[in-house]
């Protein structure tokens, strides 16, 4: 069974056993009296019909006694959406960012992940926003899900109330990956999420010891690998493993030529990517890439290193 | 064997199967502008494209039985649902039984001869076949079908390389069709109802078809111009919708909507006035609640029209917005419900004879029922934000659709087919076909709404591990649904070919079409009766 891992989930699950307790019983109730009346009113045990052309009392109770019933449904699916709307004050803000086909969660502090991880009990408001297409961002253990919409902000908020990993799924059709589109979020306890906090901030993206594996992490949260392999397995783009170096057959305006990649190459390739285009690739557009100079030359480092 | 003191008509004129017109043959049909030949016009076309969609659902299936690739790639998968989708709401379903059973009986039922535009009634059935021609060059053409999904949301359809303007272009053109059986059908109504027949003495199926054609007429034209902004986005880039152009995605779901939400009560309004035909007729009774079942139609198409938002609480639309529509849409659930009590109260103190147009009455009001009250969960806002673009809609909608309007569909074959090709079926294999199609339907989508709760999504080439064992259920049911399908099909083709010949009255109904002979002649009526009470005349002294 789904776990309901956050404070929505009572909330969801009771208003769907409320309508799945009253569904039930008519369901039963009307299929009941259905097969009675077949049985009952079979011809070989009654012959002599009775027209009977309608009944204003039953036609009143039976408007109205559906009417009461749906306005309770109404009324509980609206109180647990007004609480899904209203974001407490003191929510820590991530800025979520949907693109084809992946995820990047981006803390106060400028750390950015490919996965989420949050404190258990503490408000959460994700900003959701997306770079192409409609994603949806959804988690099914906490019972939310909100739009990723380009051009446009959206959020939802959650308090997660138990620990633990739960999936990350996109549930709006984006693509040939969508069904790929999909992180995690860690729930820890307060204590050891803030240990965690404060450590991101070191972290810096860029610079540090070894370039090549600072690209190697940005071509992750860039979410490059989601059609990039790294490790040679076909997918939507040229696969990264043994990149550098190689000889592509490429179009430039529509004409077909050969090209070595090297630094110079790659670095064209990331900042327009609809200058060059890879031939037996040519019709699946490459997203611009926002990143500066020194991060693509952690990339090109890591693109060395991937032989 | 009918019940009915009327004797059988006395065949004066030969029947329309056998009249010669200017053309003989296949031209015969296709230029022909006798409704009953459209009918059937429109009953093979549709059931072609039936029978290509259940495959496409079939290979679905097929695909989701391992994890990882199975049959085909993600891309040919995101094709498949959209091209099942395109066919089954616009070549299957929105045509499927106005076009068919509702062309062919309509007249008649009314007392008429013919509906009211015989020509613009051919007109329709060809700008179908144009939209037919039109999609499979989007198949077979360029970059191939479109892999959008039937709803075609921007900015990704403005992006994909798939051919969507031309699969557009097509819904665009079947949307006229539509557009011009709606008309027809109004018109048809109000002027050649037969002397004395009244709207109160219209028999439902009647009453269904004439608040389905007021949506035809007036929903439509909102999606053709949809569709129509989203091709010219595409080909001249105007910024309407595509947000890198400054234009509003959401704008486009409010307008998608706003014709495919009222769409969803055209698909089965006249599902439910095929079973308000069924039931008095094998309930030997008149039907319980007639009004309250004929204003309920209106009523369903007119509150259908103010709920749309309710496809979009997730999608960025203000949350004020999302309550409003949560709010009407429950108020749909009412005349719906009305009906449904009315049916059962008519099976009280009835004379039951089950037939197979009975079981699938029953198997409709089933399927219905949970179809109906689901839909009832996705309506309460907090519910559907967890429910929303997961298998629990797909097993919805199914349900409602496919179990309601379309095993109303199946129902109105076996009730009708007798008058239509005068030929009658075979009872036991019609039976078991029912009995597989049961087993499979419910294995099929009660398990893809058990995995919908549990946070499976729809549109998902694949699974993850935990939901493996649902989805291996799912796909075994099915091939009993599918099984059951073909050997429905099979029933039918038989009977028409190799069936005993049908009497006037096979099934003691009191409707006009059962007054004609079998098959009808071409003008239906020798001489246009005289109406003088209400449809279902059904004595009370058994005879
Ligand atoms: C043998 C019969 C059928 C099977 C096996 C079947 C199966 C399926 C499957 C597997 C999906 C895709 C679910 C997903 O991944 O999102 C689907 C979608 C759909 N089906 Fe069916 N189906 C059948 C009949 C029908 C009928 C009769 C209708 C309508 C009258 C229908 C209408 C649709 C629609 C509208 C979609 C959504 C397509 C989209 O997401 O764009 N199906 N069906
Ligand atoms: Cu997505």
């Amino acid at each position: 069974m789904l776990s309901g891992a956050s404070s929505f989930a009572s909330l969801v699950d009771d208003a769907f056993f409320f309508i799945l307790v009253v569904s039930i019983i008519f369901f039963v109730g009307i299929v009941a009296t259905m097969i009675y009346f077949v049985v009952r009113y079979h011809h070989t045990r009654n012959k002599k019909v009775k027209n009977i052309e309608g009944n204003l009392t039953l036609e009143i109770v039976w408007t109205v006694i559906p009417t009461l019933l749906v306005m309770g449904m109404f009324y509980y699916g609206f109180i647990g959406y007004s609480d899904m709307r209203n974001v407490p004050d003191d929510a820590m803000k991530i800025k979520v960012t949907a693109r084809k086909w992946s995820w990047t969660f981006t803390y106060p502090n400028g750390y950015q992940a490919t996965a989420l991880t949050v404190p258990q009990g503490k408000a959460i408001k994700a900003e959701i926003e997306s770079e192409d297409v409609i994603h949806s961002f959804y988690i099914p253990a906490f019972r939310v899900k909100q739009d990723a919409v380009p051009g446009r902000d959206t959020y939802l908020w959650f308090r997660a109330t138990e620990m633990g990993k739960f999936d990350i799924l996109c549930t709006e059709f984006c693509g040939d990956r969508h069904a790929y589109m999909l992180s995690s979020v860690d729930v820890l306890p307060q204590e050891q999420f803030d240990r965690w906090y404060a450590n991101t901030g070191k972290q810096e993206i860029s610079g540090g010891a070894d370039l090549s594996k600072t690209g190697e992490k940005l071509v992750t949260l860039k979410g490059c690998i989601a059609c990039h392999s790294i490790d040679g397995t076909p997918r939507v783009s040229p696969t990264f493993k043994g990149l550098y170096g190689k000889t592509e057959t490429i179009y430039t305006d529509g004409k077909e030529r050969q090209v070595r990649v090297d630094e110079a190459y790659i670095s064209k390739s990331i900042k327009e990517p609809a200058a060059d285009k890879v031939k037996g690739f040519e019709n699946i557009p490459m997203p611009q890439q926002d990143l500066s100079d020194d991060e693509i030359e952690a990339i090109i480092a890591y693109l060395k290193s991937n032989k | 064997m009918s019940r009915h003191a009327v004797a059988d008509a006395v065949r004066t004129q030969e029947s329309y199967l056998d009249v010669k017109g200017r053309y003989s043959g296949l031209f015969g049909w296709i230029f022909s502008v006798d409704h009953k030949r459209i009918g059937l016009l429109y009953l093979g076309s549709v059931f072609l494209f039936f029978i290509v969609g259940i495959f496409l659902g079939l290979f679905m299936r097929l695909e989701q039985l391992t994890m990882g690739e199975t049959l085909m790639t993600a891309n040919m998968y995101n094709r498949l649902f959209t091209l099942h989708g395109v066919i089954m709401i616009f070549f299957f379903i929105i045509p499927g039984i106005a076009g068919t059973m509702g062309n062919f009986f309509l007249p008649i039922q009314i007392g008429a001869k013919d509906v009211f535009f015989p020509r613009l009634n051919l007109l329709s059935w060809w700008l179908y076949l144009a939209g037919a021609v039109l999609a499979l060059f989007a198949i077979f053409s360029g970059e191939g079908m479109a892999d959008t999904g039937w709803t075609f949301y921007v900015p990704y359809s403005v992006q994909t390389g798939t051919n969507v303007t031309l699969a557009l272009f097509a819904a665009f053109i079947l949307g006229f069709s539509s557009i011009l059986t709606g008309l027809n059908f109004i018109a048809t109504v109000h002027r050649l109802r037969a002397p004395g027949m009244t709207f109160h003495r219209m028999p439902l199926f009647i009453w269904s078809l004439y608040s389905t054609a007021w949506i035809q007429v007036l929903a439509t034209p909102v999606v053709g111009i949809t569709l129509l902004l989203v091709i010219l986005e595409r080909t001249l880039g105007i910024g309407i919708f595509n947000p890198a152009m400054g234009g509003d995605p959401i704008l486009f779901q409010h307008l998608f909507w706003i014709y495919s939400h009222p769409a969803v009560y055209l698909m089965v309004l006249p599902g439910m006035g095929i079973v308000s035909e069924i039931i008095p007729t094998f309930c030997r009774r008149i039907i319980f609640g007639y009004k309250a079942i004929a204003w309920s139609s209106v009523g369903i198409a007119g509150v259908g029209t103010l709920v749309w938002g309710h496809h979009m609480y997730v999608s960025g639309q203000s949350s004020t917005a999302s309550i409003v529509f949560s709010f009407l849409t429950f108020f749909v659930a009412i005349p719906t419900a009305i009906k449904v009590f009315n049916w059962v109260a008519t099976m009280y103190k009835a004379s039951i004879k089950v037939e197979v147009p009975f079981l699938y009455a029953l198997a409709f009001l089933f399927h219905f029922l949970i179809g109906g009250l689901t839909g009832l969960m996705n309506a309460a806002i907090s519910v559907d934000v967890h429910v929303h673009d997961t298998y629990f809609i797909v097993g919805h909608f199914h349900y409602t659709m496919f179990g309601g309007s379309v095993f109303a569909l199946f129902g109105a074959l076996y009730y009708w087919g007798p008058k239509m090709w005068g030929k009658m079926y075979h009872k036991k294999s019609a039976v078991v076909a029912l009995v597989l199609q049961l087993i499979g339907f419910n294995m099929l989508y009660l398990t893809m709404m058990y995995m919908g709760y549990q946070g499976m999504p729809r549109r998902y080439y694949d699974h993850l591990p935990q939901f493996h064992d649902a989805h291996l259920v799912a796909t075994v049911g099915s091939w009993f649904l599918v099984t059951g399908l073909l050997m429905m099909i099979g029933t039918l083709i038989h009977s028409i070919f190799k069936g005993e010949k049908a009497p006037q009255n096979p099934w003691g109904g009191t409707t006009l079409e059962w007054q004609v002979p079998t098959p009808p002649p071409l003008e239906n009526f020798d001489v246009v009766p005289t109406i003088t009470s209400g449809p279902y005349n059904h004595k009370e002294e058994a005879e």
